[in-house]
């Protein structure tokens, strides 16, 4: 891997999941797009192969498809035979997927509640439905690939990919409420209010969930931090 | 024992939710509160499953019942688990007794003031999608009609949360099942965000989203999300 910082890193990062996920779980591929409720930075960030992206492109190119809608639902988008909902869902992408090779495509959000970073998009040639085990496999691996969105711009990327998947994201509700008050007392967005609270505890070596109870409480983050 | 007529508003008025205008988070919290009315227990309270099978708390009606279901979620121990691995419901009429069962839960619970708990599976077909925690002041257990009642409210709640009486398919239960868990963490975000522009406690922000979101005919978790993002501040009262 190039650049272990900034968003080459990243990129590199979400290539490396796409391909990981590709291959652990026998896929026609993975691709991760950024989307933005302006419309202002939507497109493919990352994908295991040239394929891939170029089928995830598609939905930028017609203006529709299942990212576009996992993205406004915030939630995931399952679609085990592409060819059975052509008439119902996004004709032309599903038309021009098809056409590409694409028997299924399973959306699922890159998110923590409110915020949305995009969308990572599996696909596979022949439809039918991914297995519990896939299904899981596929969320874990889209909250990893939102925490390294999240966390891209801060951290190095040591050992990151070696942590345990299942523990990925600290669910409890603290974390969440404090994020909320973050976003007041810095004046900034719900995504750069976590990652200023991951690392202002990262950077003091304090659990997240200790720096969260501590916010509401009335611990004000530096600005500067 | 609750009355019929009582029993059967009860139902209807969750019926009606389950209508057009749909509020997840909003009806959860009705039916903890629901829970507690029909059955004459002191709380109520209500864990999802995400994929990981890691429970996630949704809902509770008060406080104290909120506590006891995060402290399972961070203990994983307690009969909320129990119930939701062995896909049966789980009862205990005297925590006192308990201790070697549940060696973390049953001292806090006590320590609450709960000193009965029954748990109900949320069940769909043959998968458990959660749990339903009812807790009791005194060491009795509940009534065979209240167990009845109780857990016919949890499959009501089982079916709103799946928002389809007969879903077809893996997927569509997949999709419901992680735009509700996303749901509660987008009202935890915004219950931070109201708690320090009003400055008031997180729950009093709880209680002012859902007010704002009652009155105002939105969803809680479509005001949450524009809570968050900046486009709307709740009014100050």
């Amino acid at each position: 891997m190039s650049a272990p910082d900034g968003r080459d890193g990243v990129a590199d990062l979400l290539q490396q999941l796409c391909r990981t996920l590709t291959t652990d779980l026998g896929l026609m591929g993975v691709a991760m797009n950024l989307m933005s409720a302006a419309g202002t930075t939507n497109g493919v960030v990352a994908a295991s192969d040239d394929r891939s992206r170029d089928v995830d492109e598609l939905q930028f190119a017609t203006g529709e498809g299942p990212c576009h809608e996992a993205f406004a639902a915030r939630r995931p988008v399952l679609t085990p035979d592409l060819r059975a909902v052509i008439d119902d869902h996004w004709p032309g992408y599903s038309s021009a997927a098809l056409d590409a090779g694409v028997g299924a495509v399973f959306a699922f959000p890159l998110q923590v509640g409110a915020v949305v970073l995009g969308v990572m998009d599996v696909y596979t040639e022949r439809p039918g439905s991914l297995s519990q085990e896939q299904v899981a496999a596929a969320l874990t691996c889209a909250q990893l690939a939102t925490e390294i969105l999240i966390d891209g711009d801060l951290f190095g990327t040591d050992g990151r990919l070696d942590r345990d998947l299942s523990a990925v994201l600290d669910h409890r509700a603290e974390i969440y409420q404090a994020q909320g008050m973050a976003v007041v007392d810095l004046g900034v967005d719900p995504a750069e209010a976590l990652a200023r609270m991951r690392a202002h505890a990262f950077g003091n070596g304090q659990p997240l969930i200790d720096l969260a109870r501590a916010i509401i409480s009335g611990f004000v983050l530096p600005v500067d931090d | 024992m609750v009355s019929n007529e009582r029993l059967a508003s009860v139902f209807v008025e969750m019926a009606d939710t389950l209508v057009d205008e749909f509020d997840l988070i909003d009806f959860l919290h009705n039916l903890a509160d629901h829970a507690v009315s029909v059955s004459g227990a002191a709380s109520a309270g209500l864990l999802l499953a995400d994929q990981n099978d890691s429970l996630h708390f949704m809902a509770a009606s008060s406080e104290s019942a909120r506590h006891l279901e995060l402290f399972q979620v961070q203990h994983s121990e307690g009969p909320c688990f129990d119930c939701y691995r062995s896909h049966e419901s789980v009862a205990t009429t005297d925590l006192a007794h308990e201790t070697q069962r549940w060696p973390d839960f049953a001292p806090r619970a006590k320590e609450a003031g709960v000193r009965s708990v029954h748990a109900f599976p949320m069940r769909l077909r043959n998968r458990v999608i959660g749990a339903l925690n009812v807790f009791g002041e005194k060491p009795l257990p509940l009534g065979p009609e209240d167990v009845k009642i109780v857990q016919a409210m949890a499959d009501v709640a089982t079916i709103a949360i799946l928002q389809e009486r007969a879903i077809a398919s893996a997927e569509l239960l997949t999709e419901q099942l992680q735009g509700a868990l996303n749901s509660r963490i987008v009202v935890e975000q915004a219950k931070g965000v109201v708690s320090r522009d009003h400055d008031v406690s997180v729950d009093e922000a709880f209680a002012a989203l859902r007010s704002h979101a009652r009155s105002n005919h939105l969803r809680l978790a479509e005001l949450a999300h524009d809570v968050v993002n900046g486009k709307v501040a709740l009014p100050r009262s």
